[in-house]
C-alpha cells in the first residue's frame, strides 16, 4: 500500500520578491489544465532537484483556494538552514518545470466555528492567506492578529489590511508592539475556534495561555512544521532490505532511506502526520526526536521513531525498513 | 451503446436479478477459503474491464430500479438524509466528485458541463437536465448532497475530520445492511463501531483511522465488506426491522437458492478537496444463492467460508438462525477440490 504522495507537473510561473527575506512562487500546470481545488491551510510538498540530491520541503498554499489556475507559495530565505529555501530562491525561475504534491490539509478549518481567531507569527502568516480569502468569500466570521520583526518584513500585512481592514490587527517586534494574550482569549465569544501558526515558541505559549485559560483542546488548533533539523552524519542498517546507508548532515533519514531506493510511506514530511513511523530494532546511541507524533512514552522507550525529522546520535541504529 | 437498465423491485414482489454478465462481474469478497476482519484497505484505482472496477464510481443495470427504491424510502423517512450546517460546502464538494465521476465513465448517460459557477447536469437514466450555480444551494431542488446521491447508487456517508478523528456529520443512508444514520449521526469513528465484535481488539480501528486520516486528494482507498441478506432487499434498516427482521424465519433447505443473498459493499474513501472532508461511498451489490453457484469457485469457496466463520461474526451479521440451513445447502456443490487463490471465477 503505498502511501507516497500524488504529484503535479508544474511549471514556475512567476517569481516575485516580496522583502528582504521572503519571495513568492508562483507555479501552473504543465499542460495547461486547472490545479486540484484545495481548502485554505493545505499545503504542497516541493521537490527542488540539486544536482546529485533531491530536497522536498512543505509549504503553506496562500493563494485563494477559489482560483486553482495557478498555486502561490512565500518562501523565506533561512540561511542556516537545510538550504531548501536557499535553493528556492538561488535557483528557481519562471519557467523552471518542477513537481509539486497534491494538495494535504493538516491544518483545516474547523467548519463548526461560530468566529474563527487566527494568529500568526512571521512566515506563519501562509496558511491564513488562503484560510482568510475562503471565510470572506463564504461570509464567515474572522479575526487575524498578527506578529512581524518590523514593518517591512510584514509580508502581506498590507495586502491583508487592505483586504480585511479591522479583522487584521499588526504587531511589530522593533515597535515592543505585543499581542495581548490573556486578555484577548478571556473575552471571545462562545464557539470560537483558535488558530496558530508560527515559530515553536510562539506556538507553545498561545496553546499554553489558552489551555490555562480553559480553551477546551479540541477548539484549538496549530500548524507547526519541525523544519527537519540538520544534524551531524550518523549510519543506519535498514534491517528488511538489508542496507546500510549514511544520513549525510544535511539530509533528512527519511530523505537517506528514499535515496537509497527503498521507498517508505510519508505524508507531511514535517512530523506531524504518522505515516513515517519506523521501528527501532536496536540502537546503541541517542535519539533526537523533533517530531509531533510519537508520545513521549514513545520518545523514552528508543522502539520508534519519526525518519522525515527526528536523528541520531550514537554507534549503531537498526530501523525496521 | 451503454446500459440497459432493468426494471425491478426490492421490495413486495421482489423481481430483482443479476443479467449473466452481471453474475460474472460481481464482487466475490473472499480471496481465501475463510474470512476473519483485517484492516483490508487498498488504493482505489481502476480495475479490469468488465469489472466493477471499471469505473472508480460504479453504475450497472440496477440504476434506475435503486434510485426508485430510494425515492421510496426518503418519502417514507426523510431522516435517512441529513447534514449538519457546517457540512453544506463537503457536500459540493461530493457533487463535484459524482458528476465528474459517473460522467467520465458513463458519457452516454451523464453529461457535465461547466462554464465558471454554472453548471449543467444531464441524467438521461432518470430524465433529469438541470442548470444550477455551483456553491448557491438556492438553485438546486435539493441540497447538494441529497440532489446528487438522489442519484448515485449506494449510500454516501460524510465525515468531518476533526481532532484526529472522523465524525459522521451527513449522510444519505437508505440501503443499508442494518444500521441507522439517525442513530449513529454525529458520532465518531469509534463510537459508531462500537457494536462490532473483535476488530477493536486486533487494533484494526486504531490502524484504519489513522489511514483513513491521513487519505489525500487524488489517491482514494477502498476496502470491501460483506453481509447476507433475505430476498433481494435494499432497505434492511434498523427502523424497519419489523419488515424485513422475520424474514429470516423463512428460510427453508428448498428456498435457499432463491431466498438468501450474498450483500457485498465495495467501500471506497475519498478526500474532499473544499472542506477537507472524507467521503464513504457504500455501495451494495446483492446476489442470490442460485446466481452465485453458477460460478463453482465460488460456490466451494462460500460453503467453506461460512461453515468456518467464527461464530461472534455469524451472530454479529445475523446468519446465526438461517446458518445450518444454508452450509447445507452449499455443502452439496462442495465436492473438497482446491479453489485457486484470488476473488475472481475460474
Ligand atoms: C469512514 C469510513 C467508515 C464508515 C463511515 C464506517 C461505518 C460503519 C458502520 C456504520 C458500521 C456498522 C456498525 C453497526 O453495527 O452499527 C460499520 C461496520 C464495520 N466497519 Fe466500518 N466504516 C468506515 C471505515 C471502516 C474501515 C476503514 C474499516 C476496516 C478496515 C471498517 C471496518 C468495519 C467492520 C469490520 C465492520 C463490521 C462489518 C460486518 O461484519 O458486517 N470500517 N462501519
Ligand atoms: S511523514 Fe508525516 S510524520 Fe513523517
Amino acid at each position: 500500500m503505498s502511501t507516497g504522495t500524488t504529484k503535479l507537473d508544474v511549471v514556475v510561473s512567476d517569481v516575485v520578491p516580496v522583502n528582504d527575506l521572503v519571495t513568492r512562487f508562483h507555479f501552473r500546470r504543465r499542460d495547461g489544465e486547472l490545479l486540484p481545488t484545495f481548502s485554505g491551510g493545505a499545503h504542497v510538498v516541493v521537490e527542488m532537484r540539486d544536482g546529485e540530491r533531491t530536497r522536498l520541503n512543505p509549504y503553506s498554499l496562500m493563494g485563494s483556494p477559489l482560483d486553482t489556475r495557478e498555486y502561490t507559495i512565500s518562501v523565506r530565505r533561512d540561511d542556516v538552514g537545510r538550504g531548501g529555501s536557499l535553493f528556492m530562491h538561488r535557483n528557481v525561475r519562471p519557467g523552471l518545470e518542477m513537481v509539486v504534491s497534491y494538495p494535504v490539509n493538516l491544518f483545516s478549518l474547523d467548519r463548526r466555528a461560530r468566529k474563527h481567531l487566527m494568529l500568526a507569527g512571521g512566515i506563519g502568516i501562509t496558511p491564513f492567506m488562503a484560510q482568510t480569502a475562503q471565510l470572506a468569500a463564504e461570509g464567515g466570521n474572522f479575526e487575524l492578529h498578527y506578529t512581524c520583526r518590523t514593518a517591512s518584513l510584514g509580508t502581506y500585512a498590507d495586502v491583508l489590511r487592505e483586504r480585511y481592514d479591522r479583522r487584521v490587527r499588526l504587531y511589530h517586534d522593533d515597535l515592543d508592539e505585543r499581542i495581548e494574550l490573556d486578555r484577548l482569549l478571556s473575552t471571545q465569544p462562545l464557539g470560537t475556534h483558535l488558530y496558530v501558526c508560527g515559530p515553536a515558541g510562539m506556538i507553545n505559549w498561545v496553546r499554553d495561555r489558552a489551555a490555562s485559560l480553559g480553551w477546551p483542546a479540541e477548539t484549538v488548533h496549530f500548524e507547526h512544521f519541525a523544519a527537519p533539523q540538520p544534524g551531524l552524519p550518523f549510519d543506519v542498517t535498514l534491517a528488511v532490505s538489508g542496507k546500510t546507508i549514511r544520513v549525510d548532515e544535511q539530509q533528512s533519514l527519511l530523505e537517506a532511506i528514499e535515496a537509497a531506493g527503498v521507498d517508505p510511506p510519508y505524508l507531511c514530511r514535517g512530523g506531524v502526520c504518522g505515516q513515517c513511523e519506523t521501528n527501532v530494532v536496536s540502537y546503541d546511541g541517542k535519539f533526537i526526536h523533533n517530531d509531533h507524533w510519537l508520545s513521549e512514552e514513545d520518545h523514552r522507550s528508543g522502539c520508534k521513531i519519526m525518519p522525515c525529522v527526528s536523528r541520531f546520535e550514537g554507534r549503531s541504529l537498526v530501523l525496521e525498513r | 451503446m451503454g446500459i440497459t437498465f432493468r426494471k425491478e423491485t426490492f421490495r413486495d414482489d421482489f423481481t430483482f436479478k443479476n443479467s449473466p454478465e452481471h453474475i460474472r462481474r460481481f464482487p466475490f469478497p473472499f480471496h481465501e477459503d475463510a474470512y476473519m476482519y483485517a484492516v483490508n484497505i487498498e488504493p482505489h484505482v481502476v480495475g479490469p474491464k468488465g469489472s466493477v472496477l471499471e469505473n472508480l464510481i460504479d453504475v450497472d443495470e440496477h440504476y434506475v430500479a435503486e434510485m426508485q427504491d430510494r425515492a421510496l424510502v426518503l418519502a417514507e423517512d426523510p431522516l435517512r438524509c441529513q447534514s449538519l450546517p457546517h457540512m453544506t460546502l463537503a457536500g459540493w464538494d461530493l457533487l463535484e466528485l459524482l458528476m465528474e465521476q459517473q460522467a467520465l465513465g458513463y458519457p452516454e448517460h451523464f453529461t457535465l458541463t461547466r462554464d465558471g459557477d454554472r453548471w449543467r447536469w444531464i441524467n438521461r437514466p432518470l430524465g433529469i437536465d438541470d442548470t444550477f450555480t455551483f456553491g448557491d444551494t438556492s438553485t438546486l431542488p435539493y441540497g447538494p448532497m441529497e440532489y446528487i446521491t438522489r442519484q448515485s447508487q449506494g449510500d454516501f456517508c460524510i465525515l468531518d475530520q476533526r481532532d484526529g478523528n472522523l465524525w459522521m456529520d451527513a449522510g444519505m443512508v437508505t440501503t443499508q445492511a442494518d444500521w441507522s444514520l439517525d442513530f449513529d449521526i454525529g458520532m465518531n469513528f469509534f463510537e459508531w463501531h462500537a457494536p462490532v465484535p473483535l476488530a477493536h481488539e486486533k487494533g484494526i480501528f486504531v490502524r484504519a483511522l489513522k489511514f483513513l486520516t491521513n487519505i489525500q486528494q487524488g489517491k482514494p482507498a477502498r476496502r470491501l465488506n460483506w453481509t447476507m441478506t433475505i430476498n433481494p432487499r435494499l432497505d434492511t434498516s434498523p427502523e424497519n426491522y419489523h419488515k424485513w427482521g422475520p424474514d429470516r424465519a423463512t428460510v427453508t433447505p428448498e428456498n435457499v437458492g432463491d431466498k438468501v443473498h450474498l450483500r457485498v459493499e465495495l467501500q471506497s474513501f475519498w478526500r474532499l478537496p473544499r472542506s477537507n472532508g472524507i467521503v464513504f461511498p457504500i455501495r451494495c451489490y446483492l446476489i442470490k444463492m442460485d446466481e452465485l453457484v453458477t460460478q463453482p469457485k465460488w460456490a466451494r469457496r462460500l460453503h467453506r467460508v461460512i461453515r468456518d466463520l467464527p461464530d461472534e461474526l455469524a451472530n454479529y451479521k445475523g446468519l446465526t438462525r438461517y446458518r445450518p440451513a444454508l452450509v447445507e445447502w452449499l455443502s452439496k456443490l462442495d465436492d473438497g477440490s482446491a479453489t485457486s487463490p484470488g476473488f475472481g471465477p475460474d
